[in-house]
């Protein structure tokens, strides 16, 4: 097997010792860094992601599956530059203020993190204002917020409305989740979009930073 | 003999309440509320004010555990006894607090209005075997700051049951608090006849919000029931294994019941739940999985050796239609539950994780819960023995129709379901219409709220409940509630 496609296997198995070494042979042998990102360790995630979509596989072996990928970047990481090194971008998420429901927010956090982003994580019932202010402090290209109650989606909306008012909208996209929402409200409100699970944010974030 | 369903032998039961008890004292529980940690100092925990942490000893448990009261009823709006939570007498509500309900076609769902609560409120007055209503929906035409305390208003004013409710925020508690005074008179006919039972909940790991620690207290100074919801989320926010989320479940339901019982001694309370095998392909909560049921009914089982009454939220379903697996899910967790003899079983009309109620599923769930009381009357002697008159009639007669034997025990013995349940043949079937369930189940919503008498409270009451609610929507900016029906 070619050692790219021995680095994409082991990641799906989820062993991150023989992902790390695996990279680092790769790399004594001259395999370019962005031929090993791409082809060895991204694409395996890739799998990964579309065998949970189809229930093959199970929220435990995609988290396995990630640490192993970080074990690869961890070895990539000091030859990365430049492009390479912002493969993926800042993706801010909470839950809003008055809501204390941080389950699903969790989990989309750790797929976002799985699938290589930065993921600075506001915690619960964070006020609209907090979004905004860490969007701008970390150049994040994507605010993600999460409502599980009727009584705090309206909250939103606000967070929508200061990014306007900051010329943040259209910069920043804006996502939402949680039980009480729907594709109708995130428009509604002029979200960028509602996405329905983690996978589904994933691949939303992913489209929005034209990451295929 | 009443048949019981047991999971868990006492010595397991033990252990893994000593086991709850030692996480307490060495890890102890994090309460995001300033006044409940100096209350629980005063009462000899150590605490960390600025870590926003107590550690539970075993004296504090045991305190806890002494003043619990074994048993409490409930009354509804007029004063009447309506629920025993006792032994194992099993009573239903409905699931509670729904964001969608079903629309009337069966498929859509969609958010609901004053209308369709009012609806609801009318049905649960024909729903015989369901003995308290739940505030099972958050009405969406009103202020989201009222619409907690709106559908118990709606509530109060068009069923007599009594209700399990709970607020959203630590300021509703007020107005819902009012809302029951209106009713009962005084504070202490309240403290005397309980109307409401609050459900509040623990945030797992081993966590109490600031809104729900403080929901403990303010019910307990008021005796206002409440039912503790430790919802582990086994194989993500708790152990994968059911003894060990039943660990976690009993730690967190342990330090609910500490904060309410310091608070006030023997403050009412229910031993509850709504714990959930995580379902690890599609990130959700299965109120229909088989380890979720048997996770309530355990819990149950401890709450009973610990001599509390208990909850759980159980017999529901997370199918989106009225189809095959809201049946099978919610007929086999209401029968589990009353199996098992939970006291408060919080199920009926829901579908959808919780988060869709159906009018129609509501009926249908109604018949379950009959058959489910049935089953849990047992298979008692009446005049069987010595048989040999009765067969001897039988032969003679060639039937046992009119029998005075069939006659005295037709009624004890034979549950008759409504209309909702096919019993028709074939033919017959056919002839009435060849309904499918959902369209049998809508006539009878139909047929039900055509039917209904209005509750009976005073017009003093109602007046002040319509002055509460409506001052306590002004100060939300809402001049006037929707009209209503
Ligand atoms: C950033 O971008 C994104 C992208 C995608 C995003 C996203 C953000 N956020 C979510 N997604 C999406 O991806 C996630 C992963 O697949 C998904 O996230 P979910 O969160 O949907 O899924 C999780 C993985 C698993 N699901 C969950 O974790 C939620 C499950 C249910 C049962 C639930 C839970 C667990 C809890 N609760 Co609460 N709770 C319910 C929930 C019922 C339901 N049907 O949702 C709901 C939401 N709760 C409700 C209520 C009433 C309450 N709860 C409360 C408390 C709690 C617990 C603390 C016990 C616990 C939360 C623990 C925690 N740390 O989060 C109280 C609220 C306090 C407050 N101010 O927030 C309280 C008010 C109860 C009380 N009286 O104390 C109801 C809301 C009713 C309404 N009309 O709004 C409710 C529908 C249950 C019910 N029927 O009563 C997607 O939605």
């Amino acid at each position: 097997m070619d050692i790219l496609e021995n680095i994409s296997q082991s990641l799906q198995n989820g062993e991150p010792d023989t992902v790390a070494e695996l990279t680092g042979k790769a790399l004594d042998d001259g395999v370019p860094v962005k031929e090993l990102l791409h082809k060895g360790l991204l694409s395996g995630m890739e799998v990964v992601g579309e065998r949970f979509k189809a229930h093959e596989i199970f929220l435990p072996d995609v988290l396995l599956a990630a640490k192993a990928m970080y074990a690869g970047m961890e070895v990539l990481k000091p030859l990365m530059v430049g492009e390479e090194a912002a493969t993926s971008g800042t993706v801010v998420i909470g839950t809003v203020q008055g809501d204390l429901h941080d389950i699903g927010k969790n989990l989309v956090g750790i797929m976002l993190r799985g699938a290589g982003f930065n993921v600075v994580d506001l915690g619960k019932d964070v006020p609209p204002e907090r979004f905004i202010e860490e969007a701008q402090r970390t150049g994040a290209r994507v605010i993600g917020m999460s409502a599980l109650l009727t009584t705090t989606m309206p909250v939103m909306g606000l967070v929508v409305n200061l990014a306007r008012e900051r010329g943040l909208l259209g910069k920043v996209k804006i996502i939402v989740g949680g039980a009480p929402l729907s594709d109708e409200y995130a428009q509604q409100i002029g979200a960028d979009a509602y996405c329905f699970d983690g996978m589904n944010a994933v691949d939303c974030v992913k489209g929005f930073l034209g990451i295929n | 003999m009443r048949p019981t369903l047991r999971f868990l032998t006492d010595e397991l039961i033990n252990k893994i309440v000593d086991e709850a008890r030692s996480l307490l004292a060495s890890l102890g529980v994090e309460i995001h509320n300033d006044s409940v940690l100096s209350m629980l100092a005063d009462h000899g925990a150590r605490v960390d004010m600025e870590g926003h942490h107590a550690w539970l000893t075993d004296d504090i448990i045991d305190r806890a555990l002494k003043t619990a009261p074994a048993s409490f009823k409930l009354y509804d709006t007029l004063g009447n006894e309506a629920v025993n939570l006792a032994g194992y007498e099993s009573n239903f509500t409905p699931g509670s607090t729904a964001i969608n309900i079903l629309d009337q076609d069966g498929k859509l769902s969609r958010r609901p209005v004053a209308d369709d609560y009012v609806r609801y409120a009318k049905l649960m007055t024909g729903m015989h075997h369901i003995a308290s209503q739940s505030t099972a929906m958050m009405p969406t035409d009103v202020h989201e700051k009222i619409s907690d305390s709106y559908r118990l208003y709606l509530s109060l004013m068009f069923c007599e049951k009594p209700v399990i409710t709970g607020t959203f925020t630590i300021e509703a508690f007020e107005i819902m608090k009012d809302l029951q005074l209106a009713v009962r008179g005084t504070a202490g006919e309240l403290a005397a006849k309980p109307l409401t039972v609050f459900s509040a909940c623990p945030t797992s790991p081993l966590k109490w919000s600031d809104v729900t620690s403080q929901n403990l207290v303010d019910c307990a100074n008021w005796s206002i029931p409440v039912e503790y919801i430790s919802m582990p989320l086994s194989g993500f926010m708790a152990p994968v294994t059911l003894v060990g989320s039943l660990i976690q479940h009993t730690a967190e339901t342990l330090s609910g019941l500490a904060i309410s019982q310091l608070t006030k001694p023997g403050a009412p309370v229910l031993y509850g739940g709504s714990p959930a095998v995580f379902d690890l392909r599609y990130e959700t909560t299965p109120m229909g999985d088989v380890g979720t049921m048997m996770q309530d009914c355990a819990y149950n089982e401890i709450g009973k050796y610990l001599n509390l009454p208990t909850q759980a939220y159980i017999g529901l379903s997370d199918a989106k239609l009225l189809d095959a697996q809201a049946g099978l899910e919610t007929s086999m967790g209401a029968t589990l539950a009353v199996l098992a003899g939970i006291n408060n079983i919080s199920g009926p009309g829901m579908l959808d994780f919780e988060s869709c109620f159906s009018l129609e599923k509501l009926v249908v769930d109604n018949e379950i819960c009959g058959m489910t009381f049935r089953m849990a009357k047992g298979i008692e002697p009446r005049d069987d023995f010595p048989s040999q008159p009765l067969f001897e009639e039988l032969i003679a007669e060639q039937h046992l129709l009119i029998a005075d034997h069939t006659l005295r025990h037709l009624k004890d013995e034979v549950f008759f379901p409504g209309p909702s349940i096919d019993r028709a043949n074939r033919s017959r079937w056919k002839e009435e219409g060849g309904r499918t369930l959902f369209k049998r189940a809508n006539s009878e919503v139909d047929r039900i709220i055509a039917e209904y008498t209005p509750a009976r409270l005073s017009d003093d009451v109602t007046a002040e409940l319509t002055r509460l609610m409506e001052t306590e929507a002004r100060r939300h900016g809402m001049d006037k509630l929707p009209e209503v029906n």
